[in-house]
């Protein structure tokens, strides 16, 4: 309870802080909309908002699904083959160093409008936290254990499915919890490449047409999808894995 | 070949250039309880690896039920490791059941052969616990069950109530002496404590510090029947103990 009264004292000094930075003579209007022309902005266009959020929630949680997806079967494949897993480290890390912004529009050019791109650039930037976080909790499972596994007789995927796949959840979740706050920035990203419609593409429309109370309207919806994205990893977390936290020595 | 249950001819095992075991040669015969006591560090734990397949000699034989190779004594093995290793996500049936599964039954069927024995371990009710809601001494008792449960003929017992409280340590070794009465195995258990050993074992094995091999075995021919505090306090049981003692400060 107190904790809830901390977050939410300091989202409203924040929320001060930026009325009180807006109304500065010297702010110019265009550059930086004040909460209260946000909140008007969530008044006048808030159907166009809300729809257009719709659209990006979709692209984050598809693309975010198809990133989990790929990263549980990247990360088990090269566990159990450590000859893959040392062969295909460099490209896992280039994977993520590859700057999205500039292959967001190529994947619209090769995939075009559709939310095909989107899928793809969310999927690449939210594989890596969760592909390196799923692999360090299958390599971090007790020695003693394998032993132990391996003395009663489980055959490989036993110890896998028994042991080190449960054991990692934690770090799954960890992962998973990088991955969704920065999956909204790609699919922002993915828009700008080229949409028809979506929050991103609906601020950087904005941008250009000077409606800046609409551009901060955009950016809170996007930042409280993280925020809830976020959460909901964390509720996901706590029921997928009651025994976390749980003393055990 | 070697006759007993479980046989060393002249082990030696080394770990770079630690040796381990060096020059040992031990048998346990059919149903026979084994303790071996030794300083920390002899190679007490290398000696069940050893056993159970675990762990490959340098040089010599190490056989378990009539096996010589790792894989057969993997088979012929139930090993109980120090710590627990209770799966934090499983209740105490599931944890117990786990080595049953792994010998290939269903997770539903596992659960069920394990199911009756709770009550006769003293963990009646306890059963859809996690470990973490378990005392030291129930979650031990679930790690025993779990060994015995695949019904192998040879049970390695590596320091098992190594980390529990003295008065918890003594009321195991009472409800394990119960137990293996009932559950007449081929036991090899290794531990610090001469007084543990003795208490349970038919035989005392006494290492050497590293490397380690035998430099004493006695025999308990002792009436063990009555209560633990009777049973150590007398004066037969203080005369092994003296023996024991002396042969492991050389």
């Amino acid at each position: 309870m107190r904790r809830r009264l901390m977050t939410l004292g300091l989202v409203a000094l924040a929320v001060a802080a930026w009325q009180g930075a807006a109304s500065l003579e010297s702010v110019d209007d265009l550059t930086l909309a004040s909460p209260v022309e946000v909140v008007e902005a969530f008044g006048d266009d808030g159907g166009l908002l809300l729809d257009n959020a719709w659209v990006t929630l979709v692209e984050v949680l598809l693309g975010l699904a198809l990133s989990v997806a790929a990263g549980l079967v990247a990360a088990v494949s090269m566990h159990l083959m450590g000859a893959l897993r040392d062969a295909a480290y460099p490209l896992l890390i280039a994977s993520q160093a590859v700057p999205v912004v500039v292959l967001a529009p190529i994947f619209v050019l090769a995939f075009g409008y559709g939310i095909g791109p989107k899928l793809a650039i969310v999927a690449l930037i939210c594989f890596f936290p969760v592909t390196v976080n799923l692999l360090d909790g299958l390599r971090s499972v007790d020695r003693d254990l394998l032993r132990l596994m391996r003395s009663m007789g489980a055959s490989r995927l036993q110890t896998l499915w028994k042991v080190e796949l449960p054991a990692s959840l934690p770090f799954l979740f960890s992962g998973m919890r990088i991955a969704a706050t920065v999956s909204v920035i790609g699919a922002v990203f993915g828009e700008w490449a080229g949409a028809d419609e979506g929050l991103g593409r609906l601020v950087l429309l904005g941008l250009n047409q000077l409606q800046t109370p609409r551009v901060y309207a955009g950016i809170v919806l996007l930042a409280a999808m993280a925020v809830g994205l976020f959460a909901l990893v964390s509720l996901a977390e706590r029921l997928a894995v009651p025994w976390k936290g749980e003393q055990t020595t | 070949m070697q006759e007993g249950e479980i046989a060393f001819g002249d082990v030696r095992c080394a770990f770079g250039s630690v040796v381990a075991l060096d020059g040992l040669t031990l048998e346990v015969r059919p149903r026979e309880v084994v303790g071996v006591v030794g300083a920390s560090g002899c190679g007490k734990s290398t000696l069940l690896e050893l056993v159970a397949g675990l762990q490959q000699p340098d040089s010599g034989s190490v056989t378990a039920a009539g096996e010589a190779g790792a894989e057969g004594r993997l088979r012929a093995c139930a090993y109980m490791p120090q710590r627990d290793l209770l799966l934090p996500w499983r209740d105490a049936l599931g944890n117990a059941a786990l080595a049953l599964e792994c010998g290939g039954l269903s997770r539903p069927e596992a659960r069920r052969r394990a199911e009756p024995l709770f009550e006769r371990f003293g963990l009646a009710e306890f059963e859809r616990a996690r470990p973490a809601a378990l005392s030291g001494g129930m979650r031990q008792r679930v790690a025993f069950l779990r060994t015995l449960l695949p019904g192998r003929p040879v049970l390695l017992l590596d320091e098992p109530f190594a980390a529990l409280d003295a008065i918890t340590r003594h009321e195991l070794q009472v409800w394990l002496r119960e137990t293996l009465r009932a559950e007449r195995r081929t036991v090899l258990l290794v531990t610090h404590d001469v007084e543990e050993a003795l208490y349970l074992a038919d035989r005392v094995v006494v290492l050497s510090p590293r490397p380690g091999r035998v430099v004493a075995e006695i025999p308990v021919a002792l009436d063990r029947s009555g209560p633990r505090r009777e049973v150590v306090t007398s004066p037969a049981f203080g005369a092994l103990a003296q023996r024991a003692l002396e042969a492991l400060e050389g």
